[in-house]
């Protein structure tokens, strides 16, 4: 009897197959970006050109890199908003670096311990200073600002050498078109941290700490080391992404990237990333960073005057928001 | 006062005299605990008489303040709930078990996750994870849907036969189940009892937590009473009915 049961059941499974992909928190943000692409390929001459594509691409990529960090800290039920100052004060740090003659590996390297550094410092604020994610990463918000604009006294980082710069200023020639560097990054991170959240066992126990805490740790998983390792790594990313726009700006002004934090965690949370924790795709933020970006750019290309542009934004993401909440609520 | 057993000399666990004080609040006052080779004990006591501080005591949540715990006979320090993994006790909390969001196979493999690699280079061996997980479960008689199941889609029941199927794979010898049937209907309630059982065959040791003594009456062998942190006694289901064991939990009556 159950064994016929059993059957049944597999064969209806296999049945939904279909719409289990349906289901899957990605499909709904690929269809709203496919539909924006369509739309803005239609209605402007300027939007499906590659300059136009790669220029989106570029400006998005150390958005995406950051997020990618972001959201495996959002699954596990933090939040780390001091990722836009982490961005600016790595980015600073090498160029601060490069102009002392420092070469262009080990000034880069450096950029990235700087940012590691602050995202450990966050994960230890968190986890043995007990203190809440917002608040933790709030302090540091200001803190690395603080530093940025202590240590040039608020001027600009100028000059930065050429070999640096290629960084995020060349292109690497596939067939006939030029793939600006940070894109490629961007795509070979994406793949690293995706396989790293889905298939290997640190990754398992992020979604497991987001999905309840409580359960993870009686299951004999040290929860702390694992928050400590998800904010070192949004630091470590948020440092690479630091990098490439100050080699893509040429310069590292102690202002740069100001307030990115609110887009970073827009990308995550637009391409589906649960807040509640526990939920969370690279594919997802990948896609929700490219929706950001191409808004931005559309609005511009369609004529809406940039002035209106930020309150379009915030309607895009309140929106994305309940349609994830609606999809949620139907399962 | 009785303490038999069904099986082995050596008790799975000895508690000895566990004081355990939270600040200026003492919740356990040297209570002895004991647990022998495959036998049901159900542990009983009011809200805050001191069960789960017991029971975290013995799976490595909470220091004891004082007082020593055998594991077969060996006294042991449990500083960790890895540590009383090890040892093979585990522990099925009432909703704490399970993370909703992740599928059955992923549940039942938490903390202790199949991999195959090389060197640091690692990765999830999902198929093999799925395939174990459906016969484990197979073998004390439940049968899933699909181990890619999501854990919130499923009843309280089958939550509860998945965290016992977890405990026998695993090679437990104690199982603590922690209100198991508080928030199940009556036929699911049945079906975990009969999990219990069915553990009880299989040479484990389970302590059964709950409020209710209608269930716990039904599958333990003896009962633990504990009130306000102290030990009220311990009774095999001959020496007293179920009116008797509610009596002893709210201390309407001493024996």
């Amino acid at each position: 009897m159950s064994r016929v049961n059993a059957a049944k059941v597999e064969g209806r499974a296999r049945g939904s197959a279909w719409r289990q992909v349906i289901a899957r928190q990605e499909v709904g943000v690929v269809l709203i970006l496919a539909a924006m692409v369509v739309f803005l390929s239609v209605y402007t001459d300027t939007f499906l050109t590659s300059t136009n594509l790669f220029n989106i691409t570029r400006a998005f990529s150390w958005i995406a890199i950051s997020a990618f960090g972001q959201c495996m800290v959002i699954i596990t039920g933090g939040v780390d908003l001091s990722v836009g100052s982490v961005m600016g004060l790595s980015g600073l740090a090498s160029a601060m670096w490069l102009v002392r003659g420092v070469p262009v590996p080990l000034a880069v390297a450096g950029g990235l311990a700087v940012g590691l550094i602050v995202g450990m410092a966050n994960g230890l604020m968190i986890t043995k200073g007990k203190l809440p994610p917002f608040i933790a990463t709030l302090g540091t918000l200001w803190m690395a600002r603080g530093i940025c604009n202590g240590v040039t006294g608020g001027w600009p980082v100028r000059d930065l050498p050429q070999s640096f710069r290629a960084l995020g200023q060349h292109d690497i020639p596939i067939g006939n078109v030029g793939v600006p560097l940070p894109l490629i990054f961007m795509l070979i991170l994406a793949v690293i941290t995706s396989l790293f959240l889905s298939r290997t066992t640190w990754g398992y126990r992020i979604y497991a700490v987001g999905g309840n805490e409580e359960a993870t740790r009686l299951s004999g998983i040290n929860t702390d080391r694992v928050k400590i390792m998800v904010y070192s790594i949004c630091g470590f990313l948020t440092a690479i992404g630091g990098v490439l726009m100050t080699a893509r700006l040429g310069v590292a002004a102690p202002t740069a990237a100001t307030a990115y934090e609110l887009d970073v965690i827009a990308a995550a949370v637009v391409g589906g990333t649960s807040f509640s924790g526990g939920e969370g795709t690279i594919l997802g933020v990948l896609v929700g960073a490219a929706i950001m970006q191409v808004l931005r750019t559309g609005l511009v290309l369609t004529g809406v005057s940039a002035y209106w542009l930020q309150a379009v934004q915030g309607l895009v993401i309140v929106i994305a928001i309940m349609a994830d909440q609606l999809r949620k609520r139907r399962r | 006062m009785s303490m038999s057993g069904n099986g082995g000399d050596t008790p799975v666990v000895y508690m000895e005299d566990i004081v355990k004080r939270f600040g200026t609040i003492t919740a356990l006052d040297g209570v002895d605990f004991t647990v022998n080779q495959r036998e049901v004990v159900g542990l009983l006591g009011d809200n805050g008489a001191g069960k789960s501080t017991l029971i975290k005591v013995l799976t490595g949540v909470h220091t004891p303040t004082k007082g020593q715990i055998y594991f077969e006979g060996q006294k042991v320090d449990i500083p960790s709930p890895q540590v009383a993994r090890a040892l093979g006790i585990e522990t099925c909390y009432q909703d704490l078990a399970l993370i909703p969001l992740m599928s059955v196979t992923r549940n039942f493999f938490l903390g202790r996750e199949v991999t195959r690699g090389f060197g640091p280079v690692t990765w999830l061996d999902m198929p093999e994870m799925d395939q174990q997980a459906r016969e484990a479960l197979k073998d004390i008689g439940i049968h899933l849907r699909s181990p890619r199941e999501k854990v919130g889609k499923l009843s309280g029941g089958e939550r509860q036969s998945i965290a016992i199927g977890r405990a026998r794979y695993f090679g437990a010898k104690l199982l603590i189940l922690d209100e198991p049937t508080s928030a199940l209907s009556v036929g699911e309630t049945h079906k975990v009892l009969t999990y219990t059982l069915n553990a009880k065959e299989r040479g484990l040791s389970v302590i059964f937590i709950s409020h209710n003594v209608g269930h716990v009456y039904q599958v333990a062998d003896r009962f633990t009473i504990i009130r306000r942190g102290h030990l009220v006694g311990n009774y095999t289901r001959d020496e007293v009915t179920e009116n008797d064991i509610a009596d002893l939990i709210t201390g309407e009556r001493e024996k």
